[in-house]
């Protein structure tokens, strides 16, 4: 058990919804969340479909583990085919929505076609019906979450949604749960939006029953969150500090992405930083962070609860920012910050409460503004095209340009087509920082080579979240390797993105990867759900899942020079630091990895690698 | 000894693990919707606060109960509902100041919080011991701790 074996379908177009069983012989292959989401896809969503066409689907997924105690069991995937790069597109995202849909009784919700006018599903239980969303649309997340708790009189529903971004096409819009965790990348907001889909809403109240052996269950999942309880990343630093642990640490090593990559190492980054959230400020006393959360079931806690200064300029006369609220978690603080060259963590904060409100990707906003602000910088673009002088650094062109984009004024409309389209617009596509059209997160792969390669392959486009190489090769997990060399980390990359395929399709976090492997999850499983969960079937399943995805992505038209990094990468050395003079070994990485994986030298996967993975 | 629940608000994370223990140790299912302690969220403060019966000594729940459904446990202190007893007539969730014993629409019976017969299944599954089980009589026993902590400091 564990999955609970019911999904729902929801046609927009017919305003529908219908309940079917789950696809067991699938859930055995793919285990859950986004493995066994993207199997949906890949078998009902024709690969060459407009994204953005009523033809895409949208799929939110749990995994096995979603809803129970095992730490971390409370994430759930948005998957489609993404806008922005035209590859699958698959964000998770932790707080209390994937529980809830759990809670509820579903394993999975898959909609399909397009509404003719805006709407949300409600689902209490078994009843699910799809409620007019007029007085929604227009409005941010924060206010529709509001909204429908208060019309419904149950402050115990929790909430998915869209803002603006995801209703203006803005194409890295999130989908945001419970205020501030988001589905966040590749435009699955987007497609939500372009099916006038505005909000999901659930109250479960049944519970979980369905574990198979509760008993073991409960022993095995408190043995490995005291594992968590015991290491020094998920034990102190992330509760401390959360992933902001790291801005300090990735700029000493040279590898923080600084002014849309011309610099590996930025001047503010320690004001920017986990340390400086900590610090009193002269202004109020205060300090920026308040205190730190836990999504559900999270033993961790990394979350960033934070309290922006009141007198800052961004937030003046507006006391709607006033309260305590989500981040900054790193990779956002880095795309508002340092990609930009902006060391005020105040205006970085102002802009990702933004981004949370109105719903849109704070790494691709904050990568595609670095991009504007070096063609600014060369004088291709100038402040009568942008609105603003935008030269880097400048926190008054972040905070002006943030608000442009989430309601898709002016110049914020191009922002809000990502660095890829603006770069190629203004005649510099060698600019964009970014693979399969997905801006890059936040380490330079110059300083950490296996993070190139990593990149370069990960099938939704560039994202640390699918070979996090980051571990071993800054962190020393689950062993030490030498961030500057190339050697070896064709088979550390595809170690790592199938073991975390595994990790997302259980329905727990990533982050229990800095003290769990795979070992430590497989007991959790097998105990949660019946079926042959040993370690070398799970190996299985990670690579099935990733193999399926590259499939998905060569029958959408992408090739092997999809699988690249932008020349500056390549051929511009690092400037500073220890990786002083190194530019990206992709091109020795990449042939290697094809190899490994079973694929031949374009990056199709080999007639015997699909047979041996049941393809 | 009797013992008592004893909640830390600032070392509350919100995780949840504490409803998910209540709700599988009462009904056998992770079912946080049917837990007899709950975590409040208020956001704009960025505060979480678990809340759950305290076992008033002269209990307003048990004096209004008409059936006398609801009992005190000698060896812990816990006021228990008898749900053979119970007739679901909701007085009791009138009478209690506090609001931590609810009505349950499904089996038509009120729950609260029984101490899980002195081994309450939240304080285990709580990560932060924001949650603990300590000497009814000296609740404050940290507290005072610290503070003779801060008071020895300035003396020296």
């Amino acid at each position: 058990m564990s999955w609970t074996r019911k999904i729902l379908r929801v046609d927009l177009t017919a305003g529908t919804c219908t309940p079917e069983p789950l696809n067991m012989d699938w859930a055995f292959e793919y285990l859950g969340s986004r493995g066994l989401a993207s199997k949906y896809l890949v078998e009902e969503v024709d690969p060459k479909v407009d994204p953005l066409s009523p033809d895409n689907k949208l799929i939110m997924s749990t995994g096995p583990l979603t809803g129970t105690m095992a730490s971390t069991g409370g994430r759930y995937t948005v998957v489609t085919k993404g806008p922005l790069t035209g590859a699958i597109a698959c964000s998770n995202s932790g707080g209390f929505f994937g529980a809830e849909m759990k809670f509820a009784g579903w394993d999975m919700i898959i909609f399909q076609g397009r509404s003719p006018k805006p709407v949300y599903l409600y689902l209490e239980n078994d009843t699910a019906e799809l409620r007019d969303a007029a007085h929604l649309w227009g409005k941010s997340t924060w206010h529709t979450e509001e909204a429908i708790k208060a019309a419904h009189q149950d402050p115990q529903i929790r909430v998915s949604s869209i803002g603006q971004a995801g209703e203006n096409g803005v194409l890295y819009a999130c989908v945001v749960n419970d205020l501030h965790r988001a589905a966040g990348r590749s435009g699955v907001g987007t497609v939500m939006g372009s099916k006038s889909l505005k909000a999901v809403a659930i109250r479960g109240t049944k519970g979980l029953a369905g574990i198979r052996d509760f008993p073991e269950f409960l022993k095995v999942t408190a043995e490995k969150k005291q594992i968590l309880a015991d290491n020094a990343v998920t034990g102190q630093g992330l509760p401390k500090f959360g992933t902001q642990v790291l801005m300090n640490v990735i700029n000493e090593m040279g590898a923080l992405p600084t002014r849309n990559h011309r610099d590996v190492q930025f001047e503010s980054a320690g004001r920017i930083s986990g340390e400086a959230m900590h610090e009193t400020r002269a202004s109020d006393g205060k300090t920026h962070l308040v205190t730190n959360a836990a999504c559900f079931g999270c033993t961790i806690a990394c979350g960033r609860i934070s309290r922006i200064d009141e007198t800052h300029f961004s937030v003046v006369n507006k006391p709607e920012y006033w309260g305590a609220s989500g981040g900054l978690e790193y990779e956002a603080a880095w795309a508002l910050g340092a990609a930009n060259g902006v060391g005020d963590l105040e205006a970085l904060q102002y802009a990702n409460l933004l981004c949370n409100e109105v719903g849109m990707d704070p790494i691709s906003f904050g990568a595609t503004l670095g991009a504007a602000m070096e063609l600014y910088d060369l004088g291709v673009l100038t402040a009568e095209q942008i609105g603003i002088e935008a030269p880097f650094g400048s926190a008054q062109a972040l905070v002006t340009l943030a608000e442009m984009t989430a309601k898709g004024e002016g110049f914020g409309k191009e922002l809000g087509q990502g660095s890829k389209r603006l770069c190629a617009k203004y005649g510099h596509p060698e600019l964009s920082m970014t693979v399969k059209g997905q801006e890059f997160p936040a380490y330079d792969s110059r300083a950490i080579q296996g993070m190139g390669l990593a990149y370069a392959t990960a099938n939704r486009g560039a994202c640390h979240l699918r070979g996090y190489t980051v571990a071993s090769e800054v962190l020393g997990i689950p062993f030490k390797t030498d961030p500057l060399v190339t050697e070896g980390k064709a088979g550390l990359v595809k170690a790592f993105q199938d073991a975390t395929s595994v990790f997302d399709a259980a329905g727990i976090c990533i982050f229990t990867s800095f003290a769990w492997g795979l070992a430590d999850i497989q007991p959790q499983i097998q105990a949660a759900c019946e079926g042959d969960w040993s370690l070398d079937n799970l190996n299985l399943v990670g690579e099935r899942i990733w193999n399926m995805e590259k499939q998905f992505n060569l029958a959408a038209g992408l090739t092997k020079k999809d699988d690249d990094l932008p020349p500056r990468l390549k051929t511009e050395p690092a400037k500073t630091g220890p990786a002083k003079g190194l530019v990206n070994g992709l091109d020795v990485m990449l042939p290697e990895y094809y190899e490994l994986r079973g694929w031949d030298t374009e990056g199709v996967p080999r007639a015997d690698t699909l047979e041996r993975l049941g393809l | 000894m009797q013992k008592s629940l004893s909640i830390d608000p600032v070392k509350c994370t919100g995780c949840l693990q504490c409803e998910m223990a209540c709700s599988y140790t009462h009904t056998g299912a992770i079912n946080p919707s049917k837990s007899r302690i709950k975590v409040f969220s208020f956001e704009h403060e960025g505060r979480k606060v678990p809340y759950t019966c305290t076992q008033c000594s002269d209990a307003w729940c048990m004096h209004a109960c008409p059936v006398d459904a609801i009992k005190l446990d000698a060896l812990t202190g816990a006021k228990m509902v008898l749900e053979a007893t119970c007739v679901g007539c909701k007085v009791c969730t009138i009478a209690c100041p506090f609001g931590t014993i609810n009505y349950m629409s499904d089996v038509g019976k009120v729950q609260k919080c029984d101490l899980c017969d002195g081994d309450p299944a939240c304080v285990k599954a709580c990560p932060t011991a924001a949650i603990t089980y300590v000497d009814a009589d000296w609740t404050g026993l940290d507290r005072m701790r610290a503070w003779a902590q801060r008071a020895n400091a300035a003396a020296l």
